[in-house]
């Protein structure tokens, strides 16, 4: 549905698993003569150019230059969205790249990455999440580590029942 | 007539004059103690899972922090960026109201709130309808870490407080639209937060007093 770059070289012959299950037809095509980027083995690219609507579903990796609104399924595949792409879709992946817009919540097995410039508005739910300086970020996150707390709340701290009301210190 | 000016200083500009080329202003990163910081953590000791509310802009190192080694939910919400954003369009008038329904999370929700230093950015009736919401979204036993100003600061530019670790925050300077307004008074303060109780208050050598808040469980 999408361009697939034909500079690829996957190590399995190429027809062998459909990428993605639109639930609704592109909306526009991507141009023929668009310059495609150099990608790694099993990486597909949705050019600039491309609008989906629907639900994106796929088991290799992906990087999305151009406009998807609906859903993104990638659950075993890093979903990359490049400067140009823009999102506003749920997004379920193992790792998330983020260095266009997201708006949508984004559920990563692995990590999420929002890299300089990279935007996202929605909640995250992932192990890790990286957030570079100059990066927007408005919502939730949730990192889910069960145990992550125990080992890292400030140690032994004593009962922090009421404090003294207005106590005033002159500290550091 | 023009030096006259010169010698009086300068004129504290207008909100409509208040935007500033940001390539000019002075942009700083420096490390300072925290005392508050501890004690918030500790607050959130006895919460599962515990959300908190962070009115600053993200801090991606703030996010790991809190997210991934205290085990927190974080939820960032840029009350710097929304104060911008209507001294831009020219509506300053209306933060009050904005802050009104600005939080869309239950009340009741939060474990605790950084509030950092933005109330100095607000004038007195926005500071108050945020501290308000802010009192309401908070659990009993939630607790608020607010940052005042004890000294006018010149200059337009907030501040993202990166925690260093458990006893020290760095301060690192970004080009805003809007400077500090006049430094409140420890009475002010408490006013704000009169839901709260304040269980303690640190005046540090950066010119800031770090105050933390308490919500009072209910009575049985």
């Amino acid at each position: 549905m999408w361009k697939r770059d034909e500079s690829v070289k996957p190590a399995t012959p190429p027809a062998q698993t459909p990428v993605t299950t639109p639930s609704a037809p592109v909306a526009a095509a991507p141009a023929a003569s668009e310059p495609r980027t150099q990608l790694g083995r099993d990486n597909v690219n949705i050019g600039k150019s491309v609008i989906i609507k629907g639900e994106l579903s796929g088991s290799e990796d992906l990087t999305i230059e151009g406009h998807v609104e609906g859903r993104i399924d990638l659950k075993d595949n890093v979903l990359t969205i490049g400067p140009n792409g823009k999102i506003k879709a749920e997004i379920f992946a193992k790792a998330v790249v983020v260095l266009g817009e997201v708006t949508g919540n984004v559920t990563a097995s692995e990590k999420v990455d929002i890299r300089d410039n990279g935007s996202v508005d929605g909640d995250i739910a992932s192990p890790r999440v990286a957030i570079a300086e100059g990066a927007h970020f408005r919502g939730a996150v949730d990192m889910q580590r069960a145990g992550a707390k125990a080992q890292a709340k400030p140690a032994a701290p004593a009962a922090p029942g009421p404090a003294q009301p207005q106590a005033q210190k002159v500290g550091a | 007539m023009t030096d006259l000016f010169g010698i009086l200083g300068p004129r504290r500009v207008g909100e409509t004059a208040s935007v500033v080329d940001a390539s000019v202003t002075h942009v700083t990163e420096v490390s300072y103690p925290t005392q508050a910081l501890q004690k918030f953590l500790r607050c959130l000791h006895g919460a599962d899972n515990p959300l908190i509310l962070d009115l600053g802009p993200v801090v991606g190192s703030n996010v790991t922090f809190f997210g991934e080694q205290l085990g927190c939910r974080i939820r960032v919400e840029d009350v710097a960026g929304d104060i911008d954003k209507h001294l831009k369009e020219g509506k300053l008038e209306q933060l009050p109201e904005f802050f009104t329904g600005r939080f869309t999370q239950e009340p009741g929700s939060v474990d605790g709130i950084l509030c950092w230093d933005i109330l100095d950015y607000l004038d007195r009736p926005a500071a108050q309808t945020l501290a308000t919401a802010l009192c309401r979204l908070l659990k009993p036993e939630g607790c608020l870490l607010g940052l005042f100003s004890t000294a006018d600061t010149p200059g337009q530019v907030y501040t993202k407080y990166v925690v260093v670790d458990e006893s020290t925050l760095r301060y690192r300077t970004y080009p805003g639209l809007r400077q500090r307004q006049r430094s409140l008074l420890n009475g002010d303060i408490i006013k704000l937060f009169k839901d709260l109780r304040v269980t303690d208050s640190f005046l540090m050598k950066s010119k800031l007093r770090e105050m933390l808040f308490r919500k009072p469980a209910p009575r049985a």
